[in-house]
Parts: C-alpha cells; sequence; structure tokens
C-alpha cells in the first residue's frame, strides 16, 4: 500500500458515513469521512454516544466512591484507572503506602496491562482479516480475568484499588496461579507472534500505512504506545517512576520501523507485543520480590484533602492518563478532570489518515487502540 | 527551571499579565498576553514546553468568572508547568490550536462543559454533548433539564433502584 497522491485525479467529493453501529470503529464511534474517490482528504470523528457525564457525578460522590466510576471509564484496564485516580488522592493527602500494597498494585496493574494489550493486538488483526489470533488473545486473556475474579470477584471492573490502599489482601494461591499463568502464557505468546507478526498479508495491510512522525505526535499529545511506535521512549514507569516501578529491570521497546517507516501501524502493533514481555518480566520480580505486611495499613479514616489542586499523572495501557483534581476542603471534589489518553491519540486520526485509502482508515484507527469509555467519558 | 524561575522570565517581558503567588504552583495569566506568552512558552529556548498535555476548565464559584488550566511538560528538559486564565462570561481567551494540536478537542471540550470561548479556533463546537443542548454541564449553577427532545432526564432514582 501506498499513500495516494491526490493532485493526479479529481473527482468530486463524496461524504461517507461509518458508525456509530460498526464492529470495526471499536465502539460508539462515528466517523464522517470525506473521500475523493476512494481516497481520503478529511475525517471528522464524531463522538459522545456514551457520554455520561463522569467529571460532572464527580463532584457529588466523596473521594472514596468515585473509584468505581474510574473502572467504567476505561473498561479494558479498569485496575489502571484506579490505581491513576488512587494515585492522584494519594498525593493530595500525602500518604506513604506500605510496600505490599505497592507490590500488589504493580502485580495486578501489569497483569492488566497484558490483558488490555492482547484484546488491542487481537482486534488489531481481526481488523486486517486474521481471525485466529483474536481468538487466541482472548482465550489467554481469559485466565488472566480469571485470576482478578479470584482476587476481587469481578472480571472488568474491579474496585480493587482504593485511596491508601487495597479492597482486600491477595487471596490465598493467587501468587502460584500467577507463576502458572506466566509459564503457560509465554510459549502462548511466541506462537502469537509467530502467526501473525511477521505474518506476509499483515505487515502488507499495516506496514508503512498511517506513519504519525515523532513532532506530530507530541504536538497532538499522543502517548502510550502508540507514541512509543514512532520511537520516543516515553515512559512514565521509567521517566518518573511511581510507585516501586524504580526497583525493576526491564526495557522500554520503541518503534524501529523493522517492516517499513518508524511510526507506522505494524510499528504500534510491534510495540504492544513486545510491551506483553516487559510486562512478564516485571511480573516475574514483582513475585520474587513481594514483602509481607497489613495492605490496610494505610487506609485513611476519611479522605478529606486541604484546599489546593493535583495533577498526577500514570502510565495507562493506552497511554498518559491525568487526573486534575480541585479541592475546596470538603470531602467531596469541587472539580475533577481526566484527561484521557485515547482522546488525545484519537485527535490526531485525521492528519495522520489523509490521503490514504478507505480500507486503510480501519488499519489506522485500529492501531490507535481506542476505548470509547474513556474518550466520552 | 523550577516554576519560581520560569515567572520570574516571563515576568522581564510581560511584567502586566504574569502573576504569581509563592505558596501556588501554577502561574496565572491575562488573556490579553496570551497568545505572545504561550508563543515564548513552546519556542524560547528556556522553556520549550512541546507537550500540552491537558486543558482543564473549571468553574470559579463566584458565578462571574470561570478558568482554565493548561498544563504544559517540556520533552527535551523536561520541566513542567501549569498555567492558569481566568475570564467572565463575556470574554473569550485567544486559542493555541496553532501551536499546540493537542488543544483543539481540549478547547472543545472546555467550551462544551464550561462554556468558555477561544478565539481564533478553527472548528469551536460541542465536541462530547450533542449541538443542540441546552447551557453547559459543569458549571456550579447549571440546572439539569426535565426533557431532552421529549425524553424524560431521570433525576430521581425510584425506577432503577
Amino acid at each position: 500500500m501506498s499513500k495516494q497522491d491526490k493532485s493526479i485525479i479529481k473527482a468530486e467529493e463524496m461524504v461517507l458515513n461509518m458508525g456509530p453501529q460498526h464492529p470495526s470503529t471499536h465502539g460508539v464511534l462515528r466517523l464522517k469521512i470525506h473521500t475523493d474517490g476512494e481516497v481520503v482528504s478529511k475525517i471528522e470523528p464524531i463522538m459522545g454516544y456514551l457520554h455520561r457525564c463522569f467529571e460532572k457525578h464527580c463532584e457529588n460522590l466523596s473521594y472514596e466512591q468515585v473509584v468505581p466510576f474510574t473502572d467504567r471509564c476505561d473498561y479494558l484496564a479498569s485496575m489502571h484507572m484506579n490505581h491513576a485516580y488512587s494515585m492522584s488522592v494519594e498525593k493530595m493527602l500525602d500518604i506513604e503506602l506500605p510496600e505490599r500494597v505497592e507490590y500488589i498494585r504493580v502485580i495486578v496493574a501489569e497483569l492488566q496491562r497484558i490483558a488490555s494489550h492482547l484484546v488491542a493486538c487481537g482486534v488489531f488483526g481481526l481488523d486486517v482479516g486474521a481471525i485466529t489470533p483474536f481468538t487466541w488473545a482472548l482465550r489467554d486473556r481469559e485466565r488472566i480475568l480469571d485470576l482478578f475474579e479470584m482476587l476481587c470477584g469481578a472480571r472488568l471492573l474491579y474496585n480493587y484499588i482504593w485511596p491508601g490502599g487495597l479492597s482486600h489482601d491477595l487471596p490465598p494461591n493467587f501468587i502460584q496461579y500467577t507463576n502458572e499463568f506466566l509459564d503457560y502464557f509465554e510459549p502462548m505468546l511466541k506462537e502469537f507472534d509467530n502467526v501473525l507478526t511477521e505474518n506476509m498479508i499483515f505487515v502488507e495491510r499495516t506496514a508503512d500505512v498511517g506513519i504519525i512522525t515523532p513532532e506530530v505526535g507530541v504536538n497532538f499529545g499522543v502517548t502510550g504506545p502508540t507514541l512509543r511506535g514512532s520511537g520516543i521512549s516515553h515512559d512514565l514507569r521509567k521517566d518518573e517512576p511511581y510507585s516501586v516501578y524504580d526497583k525493576f529491570d526491564f526495557d522500554v521497546p520503541v518503534g524501529k520501523g523493522i517492516m517499513g517507516t518508524v511510526g507506522d501501524c505494524w510499528d504500534r502493533y510491534w510495540v504492544r507485543m513486545r510491551e506483553i514481555e516487559e510486562s512478564v518480566k516485571i511480573l516475574r520480580q514483582a513475585i520474587a520480590q513481594l514483602p509481607d505486611g497489613d495492605v490496610h495499613a494505610a487506609r485513611p479514616k476519611k479522605v478529606r484533602p486541604g484546599k489546593g489542586e493535583v495533577y498526577s499523572r500514570y502510565e495507562s495501557a493506552r497511554g498518559d492518563v491525568g487526573f486534575y483534581i480541585i479541592s475546596d476542603g470538603k470531602n467531596i471534589p469541587y472539580r475533577l478532570k481526566m484527561r484521557s489518553p485515547a482522546f488525545c491519540n484519537l485527535s490526531v486520526f485525521s492528519e495522520i489518515s489523509e490521503g490514504w485509502m478507505m480500507s486503510d482508515v480501519i488499519t489506522i484507527l485500529g492501531s490507535l487502540d481506542i476505548v470509547l469509555g474513556e474518550i466520552d467519558r | 527551571m523550577n516554576i519560581q524561575d520560569i515567572a520570574n522570565k516571563l515576568k522581564t517581558d510581560f511584567s502586566e499579565s504574569v502573576e504569581f503567588l509563592e505558596d501556588t504552583l501554577f502561574i496565572k495569566v491575562k488573556p490579553t498576553d496570551w497568545l505572545e506568552i504561550s508563543e515564548k512558552l513552546k519556542n524560547h529556548d528556556d522553556f520549550k514546553f512541546d507537550y500540552l498535555m491537558c486543558i482543564s476548565s473549571y468553574d470559579c464559584g463566584d458565578k462571574i468568572k470561570y478558568g482554565v488550566a493548561y498544563n504544559f511538560k517540556s520533552t527535551s528538559i523536561g520541566h513542567e508547568l501549569e498555567v492558569r486564565l481566568e475570564v467572565s462570561d463575556d470574554e473569550s481567551i485567544p486559542s493555541v490550536v496553532k501551536l499546540w494540536g493537542s488543544a483543539d478537542w481540549h478547547e472543545r471540550e472546555a467550551f462544551d462543559m464550561m462554556g468558555i470561548k477561544f478565539d481564533g479556533h478553527p472548528n469551536m463546537k460541542r465536541i462530547l454533548l450533542s449541538d443542540d443542548w441546552d447551557g453547559h454541564p459543569l458549571r456550579k449553577d447549571y440546572d439539569t433539564p426535565e426533557y431532552y427532545r421529549g425524553m424524560p432526564v431521570p433525576k430521581d432514582k425510584t425506577y432503577w433502584e
């Protein structure tokens, strides 16, 4: 595939509507696609179909009651949302957490990252016509969901990480089951890699398509694996280590343009695959170092931060989650704004799709890995 | 650079419109000079804020003023900055879309939710709510409507609790 030069033939502009009910838009996203023949000239994403006033709700709920609402934002990586929100509240309260809490948080967050990236990679394959890897990805993700179900009773919306601690300690045997899962998963990941990553048809559809240059990426606030696919090593776990990430040895994979140009769709997919491997590495180290202790030791009786504001950032599966909270000294937030990574990642979509064919639009959208629950909030 | 240095540096050129209080973590800027200040923040060698992380709108609580908070980061130098602008209902803020692409949707969201107008934005319309929605929901004095296009807006929870 190559980018089409619009100046050669000029036909009449046609506006094509895609979605909101369309399997390739990954949720209820509507795209108004301006095309010239089959070449895309402009895309207007129209969202808000899932808007449920998350920020307005938060102004009427106490700090603890907000946690279940953050679950519903990014429903493929709920643990990350819980963790990001709890971290911002802890930053306001200035709480020192027990080591065990931090380690458990890292373990569940990395399991969640694997689960989320498996969906991203599997669905991306599905978007370009590879059906088998998708079923494999969901099969392995199911095992992680089983682990989470054991942990807190829920499979998708956990409400597990609370400001100042966790809802429960780890259940007995959780570590053993996690180890068993990792032993099972590593060969499975290789198999997944073998069937999809260097598959000719897959590479033809994704390499050199929808290139995000580093300058455009930073300018549009693109973060997470989507930005790292463009060759920029921007990972908060490494750059500004929060929790206990500074105690683990792991790499930040960045796109190298192995199959085409740096920053193409294939690179973004490849970065996610490599990140799963890094997560496995972190998990093995975290499990080996897991200390004992009381997970409820630091839970505050009342969450009532003083006047002021905080902006805290967290590296979720989709990128840089920010919580901007203004407190007026009450037990409910005065204003809570969530910086959604997928929202910013999607805003670059029109910019990078210009000049590509209709079929590539699906590929590019799949490679951005959006979750509409988080975009619409 | 820490926030004190940044504030001092900005004050040399824009002493009128830059305000910084010792115990706060943000710089307050008047909208009149915002375009020039933002350009300096992005392009000057000492600042290089190339990454606009977030624009959050907030209600100042007095039914007159509404504010916007910009959170910047520089990927090359590594420092961060929060800038705040406060305007009343009939004023508007110059848009910074030309400098940072991420401002586009964030400014639209601030308009949608808080009713803050941005001058020079290429596509100033609602982003999350539908175009015919009345009012700006995140204002503190917003009343939830009874009906939207004939559909009742559920306020009491008798039917689903």
